[in-house]
């Protein structure tokens, strides 16, 4: 098969920085995500890692699942570890100490640790300018000490702390929009990526690396065993994510929004919720809201988009349709989330 | 008092997460493979490998049995089996 995209994740280094042994769980979004991560930034980085999910499954003490060098902070300072990295690399590269290979500092955190407990020190480091990648790890709730709510729990799904009940069928809130929150420092770059869209998640990973000064991607991050769904859907569920608008997949580069997963239509919503037990006590009034909601965040998303390049309409995309290449090649093209 | 707290790198291989699963395992029908590769790109573990057509094998010393790989399969050449029918 000569399909380009396919030389594309031929292109990705087959050397493991996460090895197996880790504890996740089985099929496991994050994991997935985590190591397309690691081959997308290769060796030559630095990380820092909030405690979270990765930090408890990948270094069981006396063990480490990492290949590249790693740092475990506190919950909530991540962000500040990784400005403390970078500054002392900067100062060992003016000593003359280290030569002047770039090293990529790299700080990672579930959404517990970025959009709850990490807020401050993301925010200050973001607003300093250091330059590093900061990579939330998404999956929508405290899942490693068993399902409690965080502020990136979506509307109406249960957790431990947000239980369904007579009065309420779940969370009360919605999602915190930590894009929106991280643009407003006018940082250089921020993105969302989905392991479900590996060739994007790779580029904006690259992307990421390549900018000078913060820079920021949320990684959405299926979770069996928190969603309520099984260990082989959860790729599938990241996908329909995507698909539904739940969670579009852009970038803000510089200021310019731009959708890298262009959308001819929205799947319905109720196809994603449906499929999780966490949602399985939604109303359909409830289901309309959120239907509601998607679709005007959307329409907002587009209209951004649209107002600094008119050129990312959807008929461009549709004319880039490549004829003649065999059905797997199309699915598997879409699968791996090529660039429309 | 000084306590090492500073691991190996990639030491967990140490542990064999094999014993995981849940009586199914993926097995490489190896009929229709078009090589896309997108199986061991989505294997959480970072354990399924292959260069070529027909050549794509997991090590099932770590396999948890989750089935994205049979999931996502575009071909569908690869089913999850009960532990018992193997080959």
């Amino acid at each position: 098969m000569s399909d380009a995209n396919v030389y594309a994740v031929k292109t990705l280094t087959s050397k493991e920085y996460f090895a197996p042994g880790h504890r996740a769980c089985s099929g496991c979004g994050q994991a997935v995500a985590v190591r397309m991560v690691q081959k997308a930034l290769g060796r030559n980085i630095v990380m820092a890692s909030a405690t979270g999910c990765m930090e408890v499954v990948s270094s069981p003490f006396p063990q480490s699942s990492w290949e590249v060098p790693w740092i475990h902070v506190a919950f909530e300072n991540a962000a500040a570890v990784a400005s403390g990295i970078e500054a002392g690399l900067k100062a060992q590269r003016r000593k003359g100490k280290i030569d002047g290979r770039k090293i990529t500092v790299v700080a990672m955190a579930g959404d517990g640790g970025t959009a709850d407990i990490g807020l401050q020190a993301l925010s200050g480091a973001l607003e300093r300018g250091h330059d590093f990648l900061y990579v939330c790890y998404d999956n929508e709730a405290y899942m490693n000490t068993g399902v409690q709510r965080s502020s990136a729990t979506p509307f109406g799904a249960v957790t431990t702390t947000s239980p369904a009940g007579r009065v309420n069928s779940g969370q009360l809130t919605w999602k915190k929009n930590m894009m929106r929150i991280t643009a407003a420092h006018d940082i250089p770059y921020a993105a969302t990526a989905s392991p479900s869209h590996p060739l994007d998640l790779v580029e904006k990973v690259k992307k990421g690396m390549e900018t000078e000064g913060p820079a920021y991607l949320h990684v959405l991050s299926p979770c069996p065993p928190g969603w309520g769904i099984a260990a082989e859907d959860s790729i599938q569920l990241a996908r329909l994510a995507v698909e539904t608008g739940i969670f579009p997949l852009y970038e803000i580069d510089k200021g310019k929004h731009r959708i890298t997963m262009n959308l001819e239509k929205l799947v319905p919503v109720k196809q994603y919720l449906k499929k999780q037990g966490r949602f399985r006590r939604l109303s359909p009034e409830m289901m309309e809201e959120i239907q509601e909601r998607v679709c005007k965040e959307w329409q907002e998303l587009r209209e951004k988009a649209e107002q600094i390049d008119p050129s990312a309409g959807a008929d461009e995309a549709l004319s880039k349709e490549q004829e003649g290449e065999t059905e797997a090649a199309k699915i598997f093209r879409v699968k791996a989330g090529a660039p429309v | 008092m000084f306590v090492k707290i500073i691991s190996r790198p990639g030491t967990t291989r140490e542990h064999e997460t094999g014993s995981w699963r849940m009586g199914l395992k993926p097995q490489f029908l190896r009929e229709k493979c078009i090589d896309c590769s997108l199986c061991a790109l989505l294997c959480p573990e970072g354990v399924l490998k292959g260069s070529g057509k027909n050549t794509y094998q997991t090590d099932y010393r770590y396999c948890k049995g989750c089935g994205i790989c049979a999931e996502e399969c575009p071909e569908k050449d690869i089913i999850m089996v009960k532990e018992e029918d193997e080959a």
